[in-house]
């Protein structure tokens, strides 16, 4: 899947996540802000970058303001988010 | 004689204020108080340095404190619990000398005993007369109990009541009397209303914590407890304010009559003394309107010092006739050490307040807690703070069940009888972190910034300081 717009999903209430998105020249630039960041940084990043896999996407800045989120919560919004600002190619 | 002093500058020189003494506040106000924040700025106006304060708390109303400690008017600090913007600072080592947390029970005993000597008591009195009788239950800042400032009034070498509501002698009823103060000052305004007591306190509608709560009150009626003359204590936190609401038709029900509701009082408890599901309320702070009209009208609600509160260097306190206390918990670990001072990042948020006076005077002590908040699971293996020592928590109560402390087999297998979802608090622990994942573990590892006093006297902890954000 190709991002070809900026989207957003998720909120900023506790226990959810704001996710945005948009193109990026190549590759993931990935940017994780969390009120968890010492306790799950490592976990944050891999379940993004396991999301953006599986979809199929190689090249997005993605952006995080995570407020407690469990994983489950982190995909959805991700996938959520890529998929408002991608288009699959033809 | 008069004990009247215009200003409250002439209170300070008159009491004799000077450079390394301790004086004292009481935080019935709480965070609409203004007189810890006037008392400082004169001082620091009358150029004195190396002040302790001795606050029984202190809430984000007092940040001005922080600018008194880097000016160092103020040194030494000591109090039960401190909110999140001055627990901030602390973690990050704004005050040079270790902070000492006491509980509201161990303050009083330490001021009762002399090992805390106060040089000026500062009492901020809703009403006084110019003789310095003062309750707290008329005047615009009524607050309700004046609990926390009866020990400071009776043993510092000088007393000020500070009030903006003066009245002809004598007050009645006086809960600081006259003979124990040596001057009174009136000002324009003690604090702001809206800060000293909410309109009403509510209980929560998350249903975690309102299947917490259930859960909690299916404990107390299934502990063996649950007879006429049961007494109760709550905190005014959303899941533990929520447990009265469950306990009540239970209590109806098996027409049981409790004898006293101890501790902060909210509406909730005046509601069931009114319905005769107690016959008093034990006060030593009210927590909203409800609770200050009542103890004002209401003889069944009475006024009650620190000391009788939760003392342990008096002859009796009121924790050490309580059936079941409620509880909250920021982190409890598998031995049911409790913290209820720092977050998961080891920042001071708090303190022990009752906590652990309550969790060791209490026939059943329960800890209220989701199992994780915020991705942040609430069992861990080992707490950051011990606040109050696990030998004294009985039965940790979760929105999946309840865990029973080891050395509770007997109350364990009530529960289990009683239908209650029972699990070992190893179980509770995996059950979140499948949930959650594991967290890395952040232990703080700057110089100690605060110590944690039990009310026996020992230290049973320390706090390191937090570097970075």
């Amino acid at each position: 899947m190709n991002i070809v717009s900026q989207a957003v999903a998720g909120t900023l209430e506790s226990n959810d996540v704001l996710v945005q998105v948009g193109p990026s020249p190549g590759g993931i630039q990935l940017e994780v802000d969390s009120i968890v960041l010492n306790q799950f940084e490592d976990q944050i990043r891999q379940a993004v970058l396991d999301t953006a896999r599986e979809l199929g996407v190689q090249s997005a800045r993605i952006a995080l303001n995570d407020r407690g989120a469990l994983e489950c919560t982190i995909k959805a919004r991700v996938e959520t988010a890529l998929r408002r600002a991608g288009e699959v190619s033809p | 004689m008069s004990k009247l002093v215009h200003a409250l500058k002439d209170a300070l020189v008159s009491a004799g204020l000077r450079d390394g003494m301790t004086i004292s506040f009481h935080h019935h106000l709480r965070n609409g108080d203004q007189v810890l924040n006037q008392v400082l700025a004169q001082a620091a106006a009358l150029g004195v340095r190396d002040l302790t304060v001795e606050a029984s708390s202190l809430f984000d109303v007092h940040l001005p404190l922080l600018d008194h400690i880097r000016a160092g008017v103020v040194t030494g600090l000591n109090c039960n619990y401190m909110s999140g913007g001055i627990g901030r600072a602390i973690s990050h080592g704004v005050l040079a000398k270790p902070v000492r947390f006491r509980s509201h029970g161990g303050r009083p005993d330490a001021i009762d005993s002399g090992r805390v000597v106060i040089d000026i008591a500062f009492v901020a009195a809703p009403a006084a007369d110019p003789m310095g009788n003062a309750n707290g239950v008329m005047g615009p800042g009524a607050c309700g109990s004046l609990g926390y400032a009866m020990p400071d009034a009776r043993h510092a070498r000088k007393t000020v009541i500070v009030t903006d509501h003066l009245v002809p002698y004598p007050l009645i009823p006086a809960s600081i009397p006259e003979d124990e103060v040596d001057y009174v000052v009136l000002v324009d305004s003690i604090g702001d209303p809206k800060g000293i007591v909410s309109g009403t306190t509510r209980i929560t509608r998350d249903p975690v914590g309102l299947a917490i709560a259930r859960y909690a009150a299916q404990v107390i009626e299934h502990s063996g407890l649950l007879q006429d003359g049961f007494s109760f204590q709550t905190g005014a936190g959303g899941a533990s304010l929520a447990v009265t609401q469950y306990l009540k038709p239970i209590m109806k029900r098996l027409g049981v009559t409790g004898s006293f509701g101890l501790g902060g009082i909210t509406g909730y408890l005046v509601e069931m003394l009114e319905e005769g599901y107690f016959t008093s309320l034990l006060d030593v702070q009210c927590f909203d309107l409800r609770a200050v009209q009542s103890i004002r009208d209401n003889p069944r609600h009475c006024e009650i010092s620190a000391s009788r509160y939760a003392s342990p260097g008096v002859r009796s306190a009121a924790v050490n006739s309580l059936d079941a206390v409620v509880l909250g918990a920021t982190e409890i670990d598998t031995q049911f050490n409790v913290n209820v001072h720092t977050d998961s990042n080891g920042l001071i948020l708090g303190g022990s307040g009752g906590h652990s006076d309550a969790a060791a005077g209490a026939r059943l002590t329960m800890i209220v807690a989701p199992l994780f908040r915020a991705r942040l699971p609430i069992i861990v293996d080992r707490v950051l703070c011990t606040s109050t020592p696990g030998s004294t928590v009985d039965v940790l109560v979760t929105q999946k069940g309840v865990a029973v402390n080891p050395r509770r087999a007997q109350l364990r297998d009530r529960l289990r009888q009683g239908g209650l979802p029972v699990y070992e608090i190893e179980e509770l622990k995996r059950a979140a972190q499948a949930l959650t994942g594991v967290p890395r573990v952040v232990r703080p590892q700057g110089r100690v910034v605060a110590e944690v006093e039990y009310r026996d006297r020992s230290l049973l902890d320390t706090i390191r300081g937090v570097t970075g954000k």
